[in-house]
């Protein structure tokens, strides 16, 4: 029913593509990662939402139809449907069926809740593509309670120190999963790409906790006393090292490793993800009972060769995903600049 | 256990010696005191004996977390470090406990007398009851193998303040003979096991590197010139019997160069030698990727003691007779030098150190030219009648170094940097042409401007073939002139020698990347330096 093809992930007889990488006439979306959504495509089906999240970062005159959850239509005969993936706000898993078959394209995924993504849900299906970025068995999630205390004691040492806590996330899903996990934890100020997104969810109606969006008008002593929230780009910019006496935390899963923490020169690390660990991938891959998974994107060929080990038929295949903490850094650094205060 | 895991995440998380000091000294202040010592040994490299194989204990953890064999090693491709893939892979400990570094350290040391079924129940229930990190850092206790960037001076300088105790002293004391399981914290920061009193030596007098005509120095009759050594800077001092050498660094080698014990025999008590350690044969100074061989080893073999004998090249005198020499000039001390050297027995180990003799400027600098052929670097001026000064001082020492080597070579890696360039693709790694290949040569960060570090940024970012990590491929267009400053064999790389403080000289938009530089030049190179000693 899928095809792999050099636009993307392709449904023949439903003739749309999912997250493809080059412009088609209908782009069927998981989730609003850079990698995952391309600007100039004709139209886009996606969550509700995501919506304001492709609003927000392809422009406000983009065709997009939404669906919530859960809810059924027909393209060419095919029936579409959205799981909640767990990786971030308004993240699906697209389920097709045609003719009995179903095939689930999951996109990036979680299994854990993170308090704002709506829970991830297993779908039963005949084939899945899953993702495998943390395909490894060294990546072993904490359960995130234990994760935020980490990160809410480091939080206190640095007031003690009169240093002010400057947490490196991702600006779509990380930054609005710290921004619940420290509701009350003092106030928290935001780069403007997070802002911009915070205040799309908020009027799709999200239940967000208020946060400061900084702007040239922000006091410093304001800033100093709170929490900083700011994407990778920004992170070891002089901008933040001019603002406050900060210390910086960095919020990824290749955290989990010595070498990426010391690489990357933060104060501190915590390997919270906004993906599935190895415990996880396996678990949700098992649930969906499929006879076939492909795997797109991550330790790809390590991943599926355990998975045919283990009993189930796997393949990799070559896609353009997985770049959203690296590559973009780069584009977003170069589009912030002219923002900062 | 847990307090020396957040020290040891402390250390690996701040690259800032200054952070890095406040965390030992903290940890000095609050761990228990039996641990000290052995942290203090650990961290000097006194490594104890291994108590279980690390074939044995790989092929426990990979039973353990029930992965096939081959998964275990791309696990451990990923992570670069066993004891981490070890403590990543297991499954979660169960019955945590918390018990006290020393003891985890007595029970390893019992561990090696017993039967292989004995030390995988223990290390198994071992590793059921540590939490991931504290696991780490147990199998690193296991294997010995502490590397995280503490230097025996950046300890030293942390027991210095915790203990207020003057940092030579401790230098001393801990460089001494002792054992961590016999002396007490206090007892070896007071430096109870030695004699502290007559290590001391006194801080070096820093040259300026001369970037300058020399002509601007005025007289060259009011000058002394002399070879400028590629070895370590040292100091000998003799005094109530003992002798103790120490290096630039302020750390105590004695013990590295045996060569030099003689003078504990023969160098009258009270008196301190400035100078170069070098690898000295038959009478020629060695380059210094010989002299290389010799240093930060625990032990010598009889080949590294035959191929790369040391010698010191002496130049100053700062003590005689115990009394203190600093305030007296240099042609004074120099004088004195020429005096007590020559009495010394043993010949041809310590040398006077040459004073290069000249009428011109004009004639210094055709002089300087054939330094590489002693091995030298170039050139030290000393003004005649200027006094020791402690440390660097503008005006009375320069360095005048000959010009660097340079190689033509392509980049073909990036990675980005730290600090204020940390979104930026700052890191490189160069290589040079060997037949239809490029090998590596060099890895080099420093040497461009902002803007050209930016139009190399947005060559990788749009050239990268292939990524690893934080690592990007490039395709390989971009040239660079790389200087260095020497050249050594290398068994660790892949081309088979090592450039010496590699740096980008400039980058050579004018050349394509089918005209650098091969390892052919590079290799002819390294015979003819090798050939000058």
């Amino acid at each position: 029913m899928i095809k792999f093809t050099n636009k993307g992930i392709y449904c023949m007889q439903g003739d749309f593509y999912i997250d493809p990488w080059q412009p088609v006439n209908l782009a069927v979306t998981t989730h609003g990662h850079a990698d995952h959504v391309k600007w100039g495509n004709k139209a886009y089906l996606c969550h509700d939402l995501t919506k304001p999240i492709l609003n927000q970062r392809l422009g406000a005159d983009l065709k997009i139809e939404t669906l919530p959850y859960n809810k059924e239509i027909s393209i060419n005969g095919v029936k579409v449907s959205l799981f909640p993936a767990g990786h971030v706000i308004g993240s699906s898993q697209i389920r097709l069926e045609y003719k009995g078959e179903v095939c689930v394209v999951s996109g990036d995924y979680k299994v854990e809740y993170d308090g704002i993504s709506t829970a991830f849900e297993p779908v039963k299906c005949h084939s899945f593509v899953s993702e495998s970025t943390f395909g490894l068995p060294i990546y072993k999630w904490q359960p995130q309670e234990i994760i935020f205390s980490q990160i809410k004691d480091w939080i206190s040492d640095n007031h003690d120190k009169n240093k002010t806590s400057v947490l490196v996330a991702y600006s779509l899903g990380k930054a609005q999963r710290l921004i619940k996990g420290l509701d009350g934890y003092g106030s928290i100020y935001v780069h403007n790409s997070i802002a911009n997104l915070n205040d799309g969810f908020i009027k799709a109606g999200v239940d967000l906790p208020e946060t400061i969006r900084i702007t040239a008008d922000t006091k410093k002593d304001d800033l100093q006393k709170g929490i900083v929230i700011v994407p990778p780009a920004l992170a070891e910019g002089r901008w933040i090292k001019n603002l406050i006496n900060g210390a910086t935390g960095v919020c990824s899963g290749w955290m989990q490793v010595r070498a990426s923490r010391r690489w990357r020169s933060a104060d501190a690390g915590f390997a919270l993800s906004d993906h599935a660990d190895w415990p996880g991938l396996l678990s949700a891959i098992k649930a969906t009972e499929a006879e076939m998974v492909y795997v797109t994107h991550g330790f790809t060929a390590t991943f599926s060769k355990y998975l045919n080990e283990i009993g189930i038929a796997s393949e990799e295949v070559k896609t353009q995903y997985g770049s959203e903490d690296e590559d973009d850094k780069v584009e977003e650094q170069e589009n912030v600049k002219e923002e900062l205060p | 256990m847990r307090r020396f895991t957040e020290l040891i995440q402390q250390l690996e998380m701040s690259n800032k010696t200054n952070d890095k000091i406040a965390a030992l000294v903290s940890y000095f202040d609050e761990a228990d005191d039996l641990d000290k010592p052995f942290v203090i040994a650990m961290f000097t490299g006194k490594k104890p004996k291994r108590p279980v194989n690390t074939s044995l204990i790989r092929q426990w953890a990979t039973e353990l977390s029930g992965i096939p064999e081959w998964l275990f090693a791309e696990s451990y491709h990923s992570v670069g470090d066993l004891s981490e893939t070890i403590a990543l892979v297991l499954p979660p400990a169960e019955n945590l406990v918390n018990r006290k570094l020393h003891e985890w350290i007595n029970d390893l040391a019992l561990l090696a007398k017993k039967d292989e079924h004995e030390k995988k129940e223990f290390i198994l229930k071992a590793w059921d009851s540590l939490e991931t990190q504290e696991r780490f850092v147990f199998n690193k206790l296991i294997s010995g193998n502490f590397r995280i960037g503490v230097s025996n001076k950046m300890l030293v300088n942390a027991l210095a303040k915790q203990s207020d105790t003057e940092s030579n002293k401790i230098m001393h004391s801990i460089m001494g003979h002792w054992n961590p399981t016999e002396i007490t914290y206090q007892d070896l920061v007071g430096g109870a096991h030695v004699n502290t009193d007559s290590s001391w030596p006194y801080p070096f007098c820093l040259a300026y590197a001369l970037e300058m005509e020399p002509e601007s120095l005025g007289q060259p009759s009011e000058w002394q010139a002399e070879w400028k050594w590629d070895g370590i800077r040292g100091q000998i001092v003799k005094r109530n019997g003992e002798l103790f050498i120490w290096s630039r660094g302020e750390e105590l080698v004695t013990a590295q160069f045996p060569e030099l014990h003689f003078l504990a025999d023969e160098l009258e008590d009270g008196t301190v030698l400035d100078g170069e350690i070098l690898s000295v044969k038959e009478g020629n100074v060695q380059a210094f990727s010989i002299l290389q061989q010799r240093l930060n080893r625990k032990t010598i073999n009889k080949a590294q003691l035959n191929d790369a004998p040391i010698g010191f090249y002496t130049y100053d005198i700062l003590e005689y007779q115990g009394k203190d020499l600093r305030e007296n000039s240099m042609s004074y001390r120099r004088g004195l030098l020429e005096e007590i050297i020559p009495k010394i027995s043993t010949k041809n180990v310590i040398v006077l150190s040459p004073v290069v003799k000249f009428e011109s400027w004009e004639q210094l600098a055709e002089i300087r030219q054939g330094a590489r052929d002693l091995n030298s670097e170039g050139i030290m001026l000393k003004k005649l009648e200027s006094l020791y000064h402690a440390g660097r001082k503008r005006g009375d020492w320069w360095k005048w170094k000959i010009n660097p080597y340079t190689v033509d070579t392509v980049m073909i890696y990036a990675q980005k940097g730290s600090g204020r360039r940390a979104n930026f693709f700052t890191d490189y790694t160069f290589a040079v042409r060997d037949g239809d290949k490029l090998i590596t040569i060099a890895k080099a960060y420093s040497g461009l401007t902002d803007k050209e570090i930016k139009e190399v940024n947005s060559f990788v970012v749009k050239n990268a073939v292939e990524k690893f990590g934080p690592v990007r491929t490039v395709k390989p267009e971009l040239v660079f002139e790389i200087a260095f400053e020497g050249i050594a064999e290398s068994k660790r790389h892949k081309a088979g020698l090592a450039l010496r403080f590699p740096r980008i000289a400039r980058w050579r938009k004018d050349k394509k990347a089918t005209e650098i530089n091969t390892l052919e030049d590079l290799r002819q190179l390294l015979a003819s330096t090798l050939a000058n000693s």
